[in-house]
């Protein structure tokens, strides 16, 4: 009982990172239909300013005396950063493309993907990079579950990240802007919006979701790696498509759904941790073949951007 | 009387197919003038290249007396220039009052929109009613007021409309020509109005403009069209 309850909480933990990762996949999709493959990237990104700039951090002791200033400090810094990072990355292989085939933008995003990729092995090695986590140490027991303030802290983070995430995109002015580009973007030309500032603007914040996600898989596992954007990014990309690619509530649901079904299957399915990669993938061609629109797919409800 | 619209030698292409020929017309300021004509003639695409989403090859189109060819699309609803264009357009999935805002989109006087949406809720109560439901689940006559009532949250001086009639019971048709009289005479908002119900456009419109496969071949007073035998014969039915 206490094991699963252990499991529960690894499973939301993981679960909601993938969520922030997925919304960057369905928010783009929405409003552009292209899958963003170079999303992974940015997600790997962020998880490396984030080592940058808490091993700084930690070497100037700031880390010692003021733990949670320092991570939201890098949290915040690495999502502004990516957030530019995506924009740029849209303007130059994603805009001059407005017109054209949905595939050579397809292309371009892939390589987009490569590019950054290689760019970040060149930059920061092939190595793993170590997560400073002196800090992270610490916990409590609750019903004989271990959770840790590390835990603790992603969970509170994604939640509210995805709290406010909702109410941008379902309250503000913007966020309708979003809706609307996404719906019809001639009409929402009409009536002057102007969609390639929106566009933009939509890479920006999946790209600081993402930003997010990397720390916290960086805090949360402990290192960090140029490559590490490939598998958590095709399993937030599952995610999407699972919750219905373009709705922003299955996003949510689809990355928990699946952080959960990998930490389960982990845990309970004999040998299950060597394959728990696999898990995302049988998910992701399981609904692909059973139900190709996802959870929330068409006609379910509103909240496709 | 000056014009607030020209449009000199316009030509307009899709691809390789050429949809506008040379049209050439004015608008003058607070005027109601019709566009006529049968299907494909190309009235669609001149409200399209009035409102520069579709790229004119040729010729000028000038609001204001200035050239409006080099504005983005969404730059002209802060001059003034709305479109509720074919098909009404709605957004599917924001609410109805979610579209109404829209509409205000590039308004930042809180209490001018205020006021403008009691104005809309009173135009058509029954959008007060579905306020809260999405767009996409309205009827027909119900999308085309919400079309209507969004271009008005844009305070326009010049209103383009898109066949407001098509697929409405004549009732809601009558009722929506009434409005944009109202809007017309009230508020001074000039109209040029697209339309295949010709009947009813003329009756409304104080000039009118005849189109054929991408061409203006005729332009008159509304009144005199009425009596032009061969406009009775082809677009009246009589
Ligand atoms: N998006 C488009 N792509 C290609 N051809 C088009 C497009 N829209 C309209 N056309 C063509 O341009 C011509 C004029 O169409 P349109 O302006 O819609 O006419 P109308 O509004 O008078 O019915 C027609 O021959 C039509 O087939
Ligand atoms: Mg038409």
């Amino acid at each position: 009982m206490d094991y699963l309850f252990q499991q529960l909480i690894n499973g939301l933990t993981l679960g909601g990172v993938y969520a922030l990762v997925a919304l960057g996949y369905t928010m783009v999709y929405g409003i552009i239909s292209l899958i963003n493959f170079a999303h992974g990237e940015i997600f790997a990104a962020g998880g490396y300013l984030g080592v940058i700039l808490l091993s700084y951090m930690a070497s100037q002791g700031v880390m010692d005396n003021h733990p949670w200033f320092g991570l939201a400090f890098a949290l915040i810094l690495a999502m502004g950063y990516c957030a530019m990072l995506a924009m740029a990355v849209e303007k130059v292989a994603y805009k001059p493309l407005r017109s054209s085939s949905r595939l050579s933008v397809l292309l371009s995003a892939l390589g987009m993907s490569i590019f950054l990729q290689n760019g970040l092995m060149l930059t920061q090695g092939v190595y793993d990079k170590a997560y400073p986590t002196e800090f992270t140490h610490g916990g409590f027991e609750w019903l004989g579950v271990r959770v840790s303030f590390m835990q603790i802290g992603i969970l509170a983070v994604t939640g509210l990240l995805l709290v406010l995430l909702n109410a941008l995109v379902f309250k503000t002015r913007i966020g309708k802007a979003m809706r609307a580009t996404s719906q019809d973007k001639v009409m929402s030309a009409l009536v002057g919006i102007h969609s390639d500032k929106v566009i933009s603007t939509t890479f920006a914040i999946g790209a600081a979701l993402a930003a997010a996600a990397g720390i916290m898989v960086g805090l949360y596992y402990g290192s960090v790696r140029y490559d590490m954007g490939f598998v958590p990014g095709i399993k937030a990309f599952a995610a999407a498509v699972l919750g219905g690619i373009g709705n922003i509530t299955g996003a949510m649901i689809g990355g928990l759904i699946i952080g959960m079904v990998e930490i389960l299957a982990a845990a309970y399915i004999p040998h299950g941790g060597e394959y728990k990669d696999v898990f995302a993938f049988v998910i992701l061609i399981g609904v692909l073949y059973f139900m190709p629109t996802g959870i929330m797919g068409e006609n379910v409800d509103d909240t496709r951007v | 009387m000056a014009a607030i619209l020209e449009l000199e030698g316009v030509c307009a292409h899709y691809g390789r197919i050429q949809a506008l020929r040379d049209v050439s017309l004015h608008v003058g300021e607070g005027e109601i003038v019709t566009i006529i004509g049968a299907n494909g003639a190309g009235k669609s695409t001149t409200l399209m290249t009035i409102c520069g989403i579709v790229r004119a090859s040729k010729g000028d189109v000038r609001y204001q007396g200035a050239s409006i060819l080099d504005k983005r699309a969404d730059e002209l609803p802060a001059l003034g220039l709305c479109q509720v264009p074919e098909g009404r357009r709605i957004f599917p999935r924001l609410t109805v009052q979610e579209n109404l805002d829209m509409g205000a989109f590039l308004r930042r006087d809180a209490d001018g929109i205020a006021a403008d949406l009691g104005m809309v809720f009173r135009l058509f109560p029954v959008l007060f009613e579905r306020r809260k439901q999405h767009g996409g689940t309205l009827s027909g006559g119900e999308q085309q007021m919400l079309a209507i009532a969004r271009a008005f949250m844009g305070r326009p001086k010049m209103l383009l409309l898109d066949e407001p009639s098509l697929g409405l019971s004549p009732m809601i048709s009558q009722h929506i020509f009434r409005i944009i009289r109202n809007v017309n005479e009230e508020s001074g908002v000039t109209i040029l109005l697209v339309e295949q119900n010709a009947n009813m456009a003329l009756k409304l419109a104080d000039r009118a403009y005849v189109m054929e496969t991408g061409a203006v071949v005729l332009e008159d007073t509304a009144a005199a069209l009425r009596e032009n035998a061969d406009i009775k014969k082809a677009y009246l039915g009589q």
